[in-house]
């Protein structure tokens, strides 16, 4: 290790999804190796992306879609970014208001629970409300480039929603969610922790899916750094990817938990009740007014099942969205660069090789809860198997 | 210079949005729109239908503008980012500045730079301004802190004001610290032995 402390600023978002990276700092494990991290908290992805992006940020928690749109040059100026550690895996979850929960209850031809059932009856409600001329539903996301986006857009097109025509989808910030909510901009919307708690603590919403439920492991936020900054500073990285593997450990202990959503709770951290950020970390919610709780362990997985350590099969998978949706075309150079984004070398050489998959995770990577497996070198055969797209 | 464009301005600070406003209203463009309130905020913008947005970089509302790069059927007019992939110089100097710039597809870059130009220089004296303030509102609450603790050490320990006021600042060179500093922990220290 060198002498002089190297001095970082790395960018968040304050979300649940960031703990690994909050933690890193907070509890000292980047400075035990050396790093003096700031941690500067922001307001956008369009912000993170940019500080990133022109070098105020030497790193950020950043959302995986954003990281691979950056690499591709997609809507954006083209800057590579690489992702060396997975801060999350999975955490979000799609929120709809009661009067909506009611009209997919009442269309279901059986258990709502199951994502088949669920889209299905959006699909009725969507051809209902058309039929009698009423306003299209909108859902809220966070980012044109967001899994968010992509979630929602999997979820409904699989019940035969269209995303582009059938239904409205906006971007809001997390923040503003529960409020749009509120007063009925919108009518949903899919993000991450702890928005869909508060909506359900505030009894204007019901928590109809984890993500968990669509996609078992869904890649979600990623610690993102300039591929030139990496290439420049290897030393600096593994100490960085170290840290976070620490951190990650550290979180998943649930002995540590009580902790960890204090640190977190700090308003200038993730800035809500230590409880709400406990029920996430445990996947433990609450889905609906009345306090019906729902527990699903893969609800947000941040260091178990080996979800730290990048996996190209997700970056291919997230391009994959991209192209279906007519955000990018589909070529074999672009897909390369995905792919490219997540560097499981970068992990193995800060903490050491170890890519034996976990028993019970899916063979595919990614685990949908309907269409083929996903084939992260067959992009055109995963858009064949979808009736809508734009692709 | 092309005055005709339509500009919103989306700033959740009225002061910050009134000296931009201001300004290129001297600059001869008279189309300039603000936009305080950013619920809906992309039905305004298509109301209004501008061919030029500039917003503020703590303005969490950002990311809704960056929707509207996508070429999809709720965008009537796609914008870009005002970017050049040359020219890093000018998103360095806007985000420094705390703004960023949203052009219609299809316009001129060299349209727009001197709207850039002057939306970042008013963004950094309104910082400036800003600074000012908060330095003169400090200077203020220190002032304030300093008098009390005078008044206290005077009355506790029998001395006189330019005695008190030698104390601290002995006490804050011993210590390291500033004045301001050790007043307040003396003001703190009688308060908890009221």
């Amino acid at each position: 290790m060198s002498g002089s402390d190297s001095q970082l600023r790395i960018g968040f978002i304050p979300l649940a999804d960031a703990t690994a990276l909050i933690i890193a700092v907070d509890k000292g494990f980047t400075a035990a190796e050396g790093l003096d991290v700031e941690l500067v908290r922001e307001v956008s992805w369009s912000n993170v992306r940019d500080k990133l992006n022109i070098g105020l940020f030497d790193a950020a928690h950043l959302i995986a879609p954003v990281a691979i749109a950056s690499s591709l040059g997609i809507g954006h100026v083209k800057v590579p970014i690489v992702a060396p550690f997975g801060l999350g895996v999975n955490g979000n979850a799609i929120t709809v208001s009661p009067p909506v929960h009611a009209a997919i209850a009442a269309a279901a031809d059986g258990d709502i629970g199951n994502p088949m059932v669920s889209a299905r009856a959006l699909a009725g409600v969507v051809a209902e409300r058309k039929a009698k001329g009423q306003e299209p539903l909108t859902f809220g996301m966070t980012f044109p480039f967001s899994t968010h986006n992509y979630h929602l857009r999997f979820w409904m097109a699989a019940g035969g929603v269209d995303p582009d025509e059938d239904v409205r989808l906006v971007v809001l910030p997390p923040p503003y969610m529960v409020e749009s909510l509120a007063n009925r901009h919108v009518d949903g919307f899919c993000v991450g922790a702890p928005w869909n708690s508060v909506a359900v603590d505030l009894g204007i919403g019901y928590i109809l899916h984890f993500v968990s439920e669509i996609l078992s492991r869904a890649a979600e936020k990623v610690l993102g750094v300039r591929q030139r900054w990496a290439e420049e500073n290897p030393d600096v990285v593994k100490r960085l990817v170290r840290a976070h593997g620490r951190a990650a450990a550290f979180v998943e202990d649930s002995a540590n938990r009580d902790e960890v959503s204090a640190i977190l709770a700090a308003p200038n951290r993730i800035g809500v009740a230590a409880e709400v950020i406990r029920r996430t970390l445990d996947g433990r919610l609450k889905v609906a007014p009345d306090g019906t709780v729902r527990t699903d362990e893969r609800y947000l997985l941040i260091g178990r099942a080996g979800v730290a350590r990048p996996d190209p099969a997700q970056a291919a998978w997230l391009y994959a969205q991209m192209v279906r949706w007519g955000q990018a075309p589909l070529a074999p150079d672009l897909l390369a660069a995905a792919k490219a984004v997540f560097r499981p070398d970068l992990y193995d050489a800060a903490i050491g090789r170890n890519d034996a998959k976990t028993a019970g995770e899916p063979d595919d990577g990614i685990g949908a809860f309907t269409g083929p497996a996903f084939d992260p070198n067959d992009i055109a055969a995963h858009l064949a198997a979808w009736r809508i797209r734009r692709r | 210079m092309d005055t005709s464009l339509k500009i919103v301005i989306v700033d959740e600070s009225p002061i910050r949005a009134a000296i931009l406003e201001g300004g290129l209203r001297e600059a001869g463009f008279t189309q300039v729109v603000r936009i305080e309130e950013t619920t809906n905020l992309l039905a305004r913008i298509y109301a209004l239908d501008p061919d030029v947005i500039l917003i503020d970089l703590e303005n969490p509302s950002r990311d809704v503008l960056e929707q509207m790069f996508q070429v999809s059927r709720i965008v009537k007019r796609p914008i870009a980012m005002f970017v050049d992939q040359s020219d890093t110089a000018s998103i360095q100097a806007s985000v420094d500045a705390g703004v960023s710039a949203y052009i219609v597809d299809g316009l001129k870059k060299e349209r727009v730079k001197n709207i850039l130009d002057l939306c970042i220089s008013r963004f950094n004296a309104f910082a400036r301004l800003q600074d000012e303030l908060d330095r003169t509102k400090t200077a203020l609450e220190e002032r304030k802190v300093i008098d009390r603790a005078k008044g206290i050490l005077m009355k506790a320990k029998n001395l006189t004001e330019e005695e008190a006021y030698t104390l601290l600042r002995r006490t804050a060179m011993n210590e390291k610290k500033k004045i301001a500093e050790i007043a307040q922990s003396v003001v703190t220290a009688a308060e908890m032995l009221k």
